[in-house]
């Protein structure tokens, strides 16, 4: 059962992560979250903004990113869009393979995959991309 | 507050960072990319990172920790890591990278091992 929902929206800045990082850590403090589950929400949501910000939309101010909270019985989830041009998650290279070890960046999926139960891609049908996190209670 | 402190001392030919606050996307990384970039400008090369005081780190921060470990490399210098919170060591094991750095929990340990 779809307990509560919020929405919100922020730009396409690198500033703008942190405070709705914390918008999305309450929500799920308010859910009924522990401090470790707390921790691993902060991460992925972080990546995924992060993600948004400076591959979806490239740091383009005029474009949004807009975030969408639930709570459920069993879980959480956290929807991300973007309004850039998208990308096929499964052609990321993995950074853990060797000749990729030293490489300064592409590990935030990978941190996604880590701290949520389960995260989804799609492309947006009216454009940018759209990446779903559920993390279980 | 910067989002990211780091304060700087010398064990000899050997420079301390003392590291405290975060090392996230934005702020935090680009403070350790600007102080790796001044020391080897000064020719200081062999670097010693605490993150004792380092609570959080993101990908982004990973990512300037990788790049400072290769800037100084490049420059025939060596950079290694004290003091990691387990949630460091555990986003670094996650990443594969423990393999990477020489990693410390005893600073005078870590100060031999350069000699």
């Amino acid at each position: 059962m779809r307990e509560k929902e919020t929405k919100f929206s922020i730009p396409s800045k690198i500033e703008a992560i942190d405070e709705a990082v914390q918008k999305a850590t309450g929500f799920a403090s308010d859910a009924g979250f522990a401090d470790d589950a707390l921790f691993g929400i902060d991460m992925a949501v972080r990546e995924a903004l992060a993600n948004a910000v400076k591959h979806g939309n490239k740091q383009d101010e005029t474009k949004q990113v807009e975030i969408t909270l639930v709570s459920l019985d069993e879980a959480m989830e956290v929807v991300i869009r973007d309004f850039g041009e998208g990308f096929d998650a499964s052609q990321v290279p993995d950074p853990t393979n060797p000749e990729n070890l030293l490489k300064a960046s592409g590990r935030g999926i990978l941190f996604m995959h880590n701290f949520v139960d389960k995260v989804e891609w799609k492309r947006h049908p009216q454009g940018g991309m759209v990446v779903k996190m559920t993390k279980n209670h | 507050m910067a989002e990211l402190n780091i304060a700087e001392r010398q064990a000899g030919d050997i420079t301390i960072l003392d590291m405290d606050g975060k090392v996230t996307i934005g702020e935090g990384s680009v403070a350790l990319r600007n102080t790796i970039r001044r020391l080897l400008g000064e020719g200081k090369k062999k670097i010693l990172l605490n993150l004792g005081g380092v609570g959080y780190i993101d990908s982004s921060g990973i990512g300037e920790l990788v790049s400072s470990f290769t800037a100084v490399n490049k420059e025939d210098g060596t950079l290694k890591l004290l003091n990691l919170t387990q949630k460091i060591q555990d986003l670094l094991a996650i990443t594969k990278l423990l393999t990477v750095f020489d990693v410390f929990e005893n600073e005078g340990d870590a100060l031999s091992s350069y000699n």
